[in-house]
């Protein structure tokens, strides 16, 4: 690769740009389609944002009266300021340590499978309900835990109300999203065990180390570094809340929301509920910004540490 | 069932050139229990959906959501094709918008990868940031409901197509890649040889990449598939529902079901609970049906993108 960038990249020089687009129109000319479209719904979005910081009126769209911080305001003096934040970061901790936690481990025991048929058929399984979308989830979820015809209720001879009990759902939450998710996210752990030198095992094998051991000195140090980029990605998304998950599980139900709404679907309720693009569109900012530092500092991180991890 | 008898058998057999302690045959059985146990776990839940789509309703209103329920019907199905439900409808829009979006977003994405990749393309830098600076900052849900309304990407097809779902620059990293890790001699070459660009492009590349295009293909085609988004921001009028989001509403659907049969008297008793599982089994149909050459190429897609070049 050295070899070939030092005879053809050039690009250290500086050029003509009209020179540079007109040589190389045909390239430019495939990627216009992915910059255009870009540009259309990231680059030009960006001038909404001051509405933030008006008091908007759709006759005069971006042009409405300024009102400076007070949407913020407005916003960090409710309570659901706190609540929301709380609650996005609680459920996204609670999904990214037991959701690694559980990858990892199913990565390392699906490893130690032998038997080729049998896991490959295990492993379809297993990735099967991450292409199912949350809206099906919900009224499968909703089968299994109602309070009349639910499938847990029957087979316990309860009649719990679910849906209106807001202490059982965290545990809830994080069953579906391991339940959804793992099949999916073992595939890049297993991918990286894969890669391990298999001579490491032979000769720990050899020294007469047990499984166990192999598993505690050999796999579990040398899937570190992939780890650690998996979950610094996912730090650096914390504070976005998964919308299509819980608007299709929560909806409209205010009993859960105090333990379940996140900032996510609170922007979305307050625009169609209150109508008002500001005070959405200021909650929504309050995310953008803290979300940009720590997807940030994540991925300059990855990029320091790890330098052969990052996609980028 | 199988599969347990698999777990208890197949070690011993593959594995004879390692002899193991009994504390390790152990090991290896809790390890195979392990995997089935989370594996039925993961797929029983649609089983459930599937049967009780299939139950009657009085079945399912004495004995509640059940794996063997004491009636069958298939009057749910029936259901879902009466000329005044909209699954049909909304079965054709989600089709179209799967369809077309999913080939224009993978050209879409292949072209802006293989320009990334392309070394003779002096701004292929400038332009990774380009990009890269809208997956880490953006400005969200209120000026991109905005910027669709303007673009007029409201209650028609082309809400679900255009927003969001159309390029990915997630995918179009995966396929930059992807060409990196394919030789720059035989870009060099095919040139030598005389080759123009868009037959270098599209007559050796694109073939070249079918791998990660078949992965990226499937990211966008679930994402279309399963999108309930942009219906619920963009979409009022129910002829461009998507399936999603027509599953999502689906309580208002029954009550108008029910209504006109009850008129027509062919049912009293609307089947409520198993016209929701047979609506989410129609609407799981392709994804089931597809599903063996879906997660073959998944798979194989991951390992491309995590392994690269």
């Amino acid at each position: 690769m050295s070899k070939a960038s030092a005879l053809v990249d050039v690009s250290k020089k500086r050029v003509n740009p009209f020179k540079e687009l007109w040589t190389n129109k045909f390239l430019y000319l495939l990627a216009l389609p992915a910059v255009v479209y870009t540009f259309i719904f990231s680059y030009l979005t960006l001038p909404y944002i001051v509405i933030a910081f008006e008091k908007f009126n759709y006759k005069t769209g971006v042009f409405s009266p300024f009102v400076g911080l007070k949407n913020f305001e407005y916003f960090f003096k409710s309570s659901w300021a706190w609540t929301v934040t709380r609650n996005t970061l609680v459920i996204n901790i609670l999904f990214l340590i037991v959701g690694t936690v559980c990858s990892v481990v199913l990565a390392i025991v699906l490893n130690e499978v032998k038997a080729k048929k049998f896991l490959k058929v295990s492993q379809s399984m297993m990735l099967f309900p991450y292409f199912i979308s949350w809206v099906i989830v919900s009224y499968m979820l909703q089968g299994i835990l109602g309070t009349e015809t639910g499938l847990l209720n029957n087979l316990m001879g309860t009649r719990i109300n679910y849906y209106s009990t807001p202490g059982y759902w965290y545990p809830i939450l994080l069953i579906l999203n391991i339940w959804k998710n793992t099949g999916y996210n073992t595939i890049v752990y297993l991918a990286a065990i894969t890669g391990i030198d298999e001579g490491l095992y032979e000769a720990a094998y050899i020294d007469g180390a047990t499984r166990f051991k192999r598993i505690i000195y050999i796999t579990i140090p040398l899937l570190a570094p992939t780890i650690c980029i998996m979950t610094l990605m996912s730090v650096g998304r914390i504070f976005y809340g998964d919308f299509g998950m819980l608007y299709a599980i929560i909806r409209d139900n205010s009993s859960l929301m105090p333990i379940a709404e996140v900032i996510d679907t609170y922007v979305y309720r307050t625009f169609k509920n209150t109508g008002d693009p500001s005070l959405s569109m200021a909650i929504g900012l309050y995310q953008s910004i803290v979300g940009f530092i720590l997807v940030f500092t994540a991925n300059w991180i990855v990029r320091k540490k790890f330098p052969d991890g990052a996609l980028f | 069932m199988n599969s347990t008898v698999a777990a208890t058998t197949k070690p011993s057999n593959t594995n004879n050139k390692i002899k193991h302690s009994t504390g390790e045959n152990v090991g290896t059985f809790l390890i195979y229990l392990v995997v089935a146990l989370f594996a039925l776990i993961c797929v029983l839940p649609f089983v459930l959906v599937i049967i009780v789509s299939f139950s009657s309703e009085k079945s399912i209103t004495i004995n509640g959501y059940s794996f063997w329920p004491s009636e069958w019907s298939a009057a749910a199905y029936k259901m879902l094709f009466l000329p005044s439900s909209s699954v049909p409808q909304s079965y054709l829009v989600t089709t179209i918008a799967t369809v077309f979006g999913t080939v224009v977003a993978s050209f879409v994405t292949f072209g802006a990868g293989y320009t990334l990749a392309n070394r003779s393309c002096r701004y292929r830098d400038g332009l990774s940031l380009y990009f890269y600076i809208t997956m880490v900052f953006s400005a969200g849900l209120v000026p991109w409901y905005m910027m669709c309304k303007m673009l007029n990407c409201y209650d028609n097809i082309w809400a679900l197509i255009v927003p969001s779902l159309m390029f990915n620059p997630f995918n179009m990293f995966l396929v930059r890649n992807f060409v990196r890790g394919i030789p720059a001699e035989l870009n060099e070459s095919a040139k030598i040889d005389g080759a123009g660009e868009v037959k270098i492009a599209f007559g050796i590349y694109f073939p070249l990449c079918m791998p990660v295009l078949a992965t990226i293909a499937l990211f966008y085609a679930i994402g279309y598939w399963n999108n309930y988004f942009n219906a619920v921001m963009l979409v009022n009028d129910e002829k461009y529902y998507s399936l999603q989001m027509l599953l999502f509403k689906i309580q208002s659907q029954i009550t108008a079901l029910s209504k006109l049969s009850a008129g027509a008297t062919v049912n009293v008793n609307p089947p409520k609970e198993s016209f929701k599982m047979a609506t989410s089994v129609i609407t799981m149909g392709p994804i089931i049906i597809l599903y063996p050459f879906l997660q073959k190429y998944f798979v194989k897609g991951m390992v491309v993108g995590a392994v690269k070049g």
